[in-house]
């Protein structure tokens, strides 16, 4: 018999909401350079995929990393129901001073994933379309458990 | 060092039920898993061996071997059969998709010659899979 491997559950789940990209910190000019018309001033939306991974011990009882239903219930409440249909820059508190591009908001979710209390996030990874994606699995600052 | 990755697809049936419990806690725990007379998914695995590639052929490993493997120990053991019944590897646990995850890991990792098993990804569905990594080794892959 091999050794045990290390064994992650990961699900994905989709949202839509829109954003702009924007900085007060730099000129109209430099907005509109750097960001293209991902600075367009009424924003856009996307149909995001997230998917996230989270490990623990397989429980013999129930096979299971963690309960499927007890895991959609914390991301909908903490992700979900913050940011399906709205505008993340108007809507998310976190989004007021940072820019909303899918690098952060990987961060942002990161961090209001990792309290997740019944196993250990390891990553979450979103598309913003079937030609971008972006991945965070936390950092020292991030505080991983 | 190179990943490589090969896919199949098979379909199998299985319920999720713990006789130590009573029906209601298999029911509250499982839900329409517990359904008695089990239901089934179409499984798509995804098998990556890590390694370098032989300065003569350019391969990880033979491709058509790893399909071999995974015809005699995958496909034949799992596709099209009950999984709770039919798989002795999965005898007394939960079918789910960690464990199946775990014993096709298990299954494979002494079978892999050339190349080290590097992960074995196993959706149930679009929304919903287990990865197994080599203990303390994990990495995005």
């Amino acid at each position: 018999m091999s050794v045990e491997p290390k064994v992650e559950l990961g699900r994905r789940y989709q949202f839509a909401a829109s954003h702009r990209l924007h900085t007060e910190k730099l000129s109209e000019e430099e907005n509109a350079h750097v960001f293209g018309k991902c600075n367009n001033p009424y924003g856009h939306g996307h149909n995001y995929v997230l998917e996230i991974s989270v490990s623990g011990a397989v429980d013999p009882e129930t096979g299971m990393i963690a309960n499927l239903a007890d895991l959609d219930a914390f991301v909908d409440r903490e992700v979900l129901e913050v940011m399906d249909h709205r505008s993340l820059n108007e809507d998310v508190e976190a989004f007021r001073d940072v820019v909303p591009t899918t690098e952060n908001l990987c961060r942002e979710i990161f961090r209001r994933l990792k309290k997740f209390p019944k196993a250990k996030l390891e990553r979450v990874r979103i598309q913003e379309t079937t030609n971008n994606s972006f991945e965070y699995s936390g950092d020292d600052a991030e505080g991983k458990r | 060092m190179v990943l490589i990755t090969r896919k199949i697809e098979f379909s199998a049936s299985h319920l999720y039920h713990n006789p130590k419990l009573s029906a209601e806690e298999n029911r509250r725990i499982f839900g329409k898993c517990n359904n008695p007379h089990g239901h089934g998914h179409n499984y798509t695995l995804e098998v990556t061996v890590a390694g370098e590639p032989d300065p003569v052929t350019g391969m990880v490993l033979d491709l058509k071997e790893l399909k071999d493997i995974l015809e005699r120990e995958v496909m034949q053991r799992m596709d099209h059969r009950f999984l709770n019944y039919e798989v002795k590897e999965l005898a007394g646990q939960i079918p789910t998709c960690e464990n199946i995850a775990r014993v096709i890991w298990q299954l494979l990792e002494p079978k892999i010659a050339q190349g080290k098993l590097h992960r074995v990804r196993l959706y149930e569905s679009p929304e919903l899979f287990a990865d197994c990594y080599r203990n303390g080794t994990r990495k995005t892959g």
